[in-house]
């Protein structure tokens, strides 16, 4: 039996994809003077689980920096070397040196290799004299010394029935190392096959190597050395591995083994901790050897962990995009159908066809939601985005020589994949832009009496009927009469008379750049057209707000197209009207005594001692047959920007999510209205724009005054 | 044979005129238009209303997920009678890549035109405007007024899409 290991390569990118990600974002987020253990035992892991997975598929390049980016790590988490920034920064190298050659093995091929030298001597600096040459001797040839073959000997137990010819797996394992049979299985007794290994794979290594041959429970493979001698295993602890032996020390000192939890489980034979995928367990490694002694709690512990992450995992799944597009445009087909079905139906009789009847209405209720459902699949976190950007500034704000402090709100907002994709280039465009124009070095910002770090805000929110993303940043701010002398020296129609967003918007020109030095972060004038075509494309659009020594704000507004909103339908006369659940603060039915009319112009409530203006959204929307007197209806209190209104509804329908439809597609801007969705029996409602209505609160006049001048 | 969408003048426009109409009737007159701006022939269900909006801006409808205007063309040029039943007919439109339905008396018929049989309209009173009027086409013994229904539709007084685009496309 050969198989073929390139079928789970993509399985390998993907998952080492996602450790890379895990590693980055751990390895950015780590306290360097308090490193938290579990957090460096994570990033650990994901080197290790890397590295398993490497050898196992022959990606040795990967192995091999994995290796020595693993040695390093445990020693920080054993404590016996001290984070620093710069082994943070060497860690972080690894992990784009790493990527760069997933991508290079993804795209068939193999990276060059100058760059993972250059990582990997960056990393080796960091090891103990003595401790260099072994480990990447180990990794990449032959042991160096006597103590530590990197070759382990592994005993391996191989249910009975789980062979069909212990040749073919003899044959099998020779490819990894020596294998010699020790006693042959008995089906009868049940007793299994042993064999013992000469192999340089880790006990880790083999089992996942196994996996792919046999079912995962129905073998385990043990480390000898560890068998011998688990009763000495504090040893591990005590006197840290020779270097030469770190791959033994490293792998087998997982902590897979104390004392008790390895005697039990050998004996019992079916213990779970070794199937494929345990890379979890590293957890315990680190535990002191006090907490050894007291084996079982420390055991069970991480036990429980992994418990929860597996059931994590397990929750969501991979799917290609395309698929879900597929199923999308299917869905729509068959609305299609769904709707000319039902046409056809309302020529029939009710009477003689109720039943057919029921089931179009039928058919007509699932398919929309069928159709929701399908399209909320699309929709992500911009957290995905957002995520990089802690990288980003980390390594400008050293390369600029800056000081930044990065803010992210709203990362859960939720909006459409394909946007999600497109706007990552604008993005990290802009945050460049704040980090390499607008933010000041520190002794400037001293100078200018700002603190000398810069604040940088990624900030993601609904806003009527669109989603927008802000970058903000509290730097120097455009420089008006600089961008109006660069128009002029560019020949493009300007004049001082011009307003502040007119010149603004001048830097979206191509090839518009005020920088006077170009860095190769910014500057090449390549840049905002770009951002703004992009933007535009997906039917948004950019705009800037700035003031000079203050900041810049650069937002970003998209339609909500696809978004799904969390929505509170309310009645208002005979028409029905979707509150974002976001901003409402709660509802409440106001006594007579503390509703007040101020002067003839507008109600106010006192709830518990605060007055709020009361909105009376049927005169906004002129809504005939509803209840105006505030005591027999309900107030609904939404608050937007810090104030807060009660909005004058008749009745609360429901709660549910919302597919939001722009009005803008087919109609125009209402003002006061965020969009349309579509409820359950088919009806339109349309969604209201609750800042819009809290800024406009004293009346309708206001917002008619408004719609008519603009 | 694609319309162009904006055709300034009724006389230059006998190349890009439509071959094939849609007869509507709103009243006692009879309109044409381009049959390939029709999308679809559907009946007058229920609309959402939109405050604020002009009164022969009937709302939008549901039209298979996507939110679409409903025009009253009956109210928008006060001929015939606006109520709605059973056999009101609404004519879904694409136009500018926007979808809107129009509110129409009935639809009679779909004419083929030949290459001279749309006629410079004379200067006379229609309730539609005459610089919106392609001309007139006779169908049989009856006379049809071909109406250039994208210009019509995102003129400034349908107030169906905002100002901007207007002048974008003028």
């Amino acid at each position: 039996m050969t198989i073929d290991l390139s079928q789970f390569h993509q399985v390998f990118f993907e998952e080492t994809d996602e450790h890379l990600a895990s590693m980055e974002s751990l390895l950015l987020a780590i306290d360097i003077a308090q490193p938290d253990a579990e957090d460096l035992n994570a990033i650990f892991r994901a080197a290790h689980s890397i590295k398993g997975g490497a050898a196992t598929f022959g990606f040795s390049d990967l192995t091999e920096l994995t290796h020595i980016l693993e040695n390093l790590l445990d020693r920080v988490r054993k404590g016996t070397m001290s984070l620093t920034t710069a082994l943070v920064d060497a860690s972080l190298h690894a992990k784009d040196a790493l990527a760069e050659m997933l991508a290079a093995h993804r795209a068939g091929g193999e990276a060059d290799p100058a760059g993972r030298l250059a990582v990997q001597a960056e990393l080796e600096a960091f090891l103990p004299a003595g401790g260099v040459a072994a480990p990447v001797a180990a990794a990449t040839v032959l042991p160096a010394a006597e103590a530590g073959p990197v070759s382990h000997q592994l005993y391996l137990e191989v249910g009975a029935g789980a062979v069909d010819s212990i040749d073919s797996l003899l044959e099998q394992l020779g490819r990894e190392g020596e294998a010699t049979l020790i006693s042959a299985a008995d089906p009868e007794r049940d007793v299994p096959w042993v064999l013992q290994m000469q192999t340089p794979l880790s006990v880790h290594e083999l089992s996942e190597t196994l996996g792919f041959v046999l079912p995962p429970d129905s073998f385990h493979v043990v480390d000898a050395h560890i068998v011998e001698e688990d009763e000495s295993f504090g040893l591990f602890d005590a006197i840290e591995p020779p270097a030469a032996d770190a791959e033994g020390g490293a792998d087998a000192g997982f902590g897979l083994f104390e004392p008790l939890a390895a005697g039990i489980a050998f004996e019992e034979g079916g213990f779970g901790l070794f199937e494929p995928l345990a890379a979890a367990v590293p957890g315990e490694a680190e535990a002191p050897a006090e907490a050894v002694a007291q084996a079982s709690p420390v055991a069970s512990a991480p036990a429980v962990h992994r418990a929860v992450d597996k059931a994590q995992a397990e929750s969501s799944i991979r799917v290609n995009i395309e698929k879900v597009d597929l199923l999308l445009n299917l869905v729509g087909e068959l609305v299609i159908t769904q709707s000319m079905l039902v046409q056809s139906a309302s020529e029939l009789d009710a009477a003689a066809h109720e039943r057919l009847l029921n089931g179009v209405a039928m058919l007509q209720r699932n398919s929309r939601e069928l159709q929701e459902a399908v399209m909320s699949i699309r929709m992500t976190p911009i957290a995905s985005v957002f995520n990089r950007f802690p990288r980003v500034i980390r390594d400008l704000t050293a390369k600029l020589d800056k000081q930044v402090e990065l803010s992210m709100l709203g990362e859960h907002t939720e909006l459409d994949k394909s946007f999600i994709e497109k706007l990552a280039d604008p993005l990290t465009h802009l945050v460049r832009n704040s980090l390499d124009h607008g933010i000041e070095t520190p002794e400037i910002r001293v100078a200018k009496g700002k603190p000398a770090v810069g604040r940088l805000l990624l900030r993601a929110y609904h806003q009527g009927g669109s989603i927008v993303i802000e970058v903000t940043d509290d730097g120097a701010g455009l420089n008006r009469e600089r961008i109006l002398g660069k128009a002029r020296e560019r020949g493009l129609a300007v004049n001082d008379g011009m307003s502040d967003s007119e010149v603004w918007s001048l830097i979206f020109d191509p090839g518009f750049s005020t920088a006077s030095v170009v860095t190769d972060v910014s500057g090449r004038g390549v840049g905002m057209d770009v951002v703004r075509r992009n933007i535009q494309s997906m039917g948004g659009r950019v705009d800037i707000e700035s003031m000079l020594d203050f900041g810049t704000t650069i937002s970003i507004r998209l339609p909500l197209t696809l978004a799904i909103l969390d929505g509170m339908s309310v009645r208002i006369g005979r028409e029905i009207y979707i509150l974002p659940l976001s901003l409402v603060v709660e509802s409440l039915q106001p006594r007579l005594e503390d509703v007040k009319n101020i002067s003839g112009q507008g109600m106010v409530v006192n709830v518990r001692g605060e007055y709020l203006p009361i909105v009376p959204l049927a005169e906004l929307f002129e809504i005939e047959d509803a209840e105006r007197r505030a005591t027999s209806a309900l107030l609904v209190i939404v608050e937007s920007d810090a104030s807060r209104v009660a909005l004058l509804v008749d009745d609360l329908v429901g709660q549910q999510q919302f597919v939001v439809k722009n009005l803008e597609t087919n109609y125009h801007k209402v003002d006061g209205l965020a969009g349309a969705t579509i409820l359950g029996d088919g009806q339109v409602a349309l969604i209201l724009d609750v800042t819009t209505i809290v800024r406009n609160k004293s009346s309708a006049a206001t917002l008619r005054a408004m719609s008519e001048i603009s | 044979m694609e319309m162009v969408d904006s055709i300034d003048s009724t006389a230059s426009a006998g190349k890009s005129l439509p071959t094939e109409l849609l007869v509507f009737s709103l009243g006692d007159e009879a309109y044409g238009i381009d049959i390939l701006k029709v999308q679809e022939i559907r009946g007058y269900d229920a609309v959402t209303r939109i405050a604020r909006a002009p009164e022969f801006i009937k709302g939008v409808i549901n039209l298979r997920g996507d939110i679409v205007p409903i025009v009253d063309l009956r109210l928008k040029f006060g001929i015939g009678e606006a109520s709605y039943g059973p056999f009101t007919v609404v004519i879904i439109l694409n136009l500018l890549h926007r979808t809107v339905g129009v509110v129409v008396d009935g639809v009679s018929d779909v004419i083929q035109l030949g290459a001279d049989a749309i006629h410079p309209a004379p200067q006379f009173g229609t309730a539609v405007d005459v610089s919106y009027i392609l001309g007139l086409a006779s169908a049989g013994d009856s006379m049809v007024i071909v109406v250039d229904i994208a210009n019509l539709m995102s003129s400034g007084e349908m107030g169906l899409m905002d100002a901007a685009l207007n002048s974008v496309q003028a």
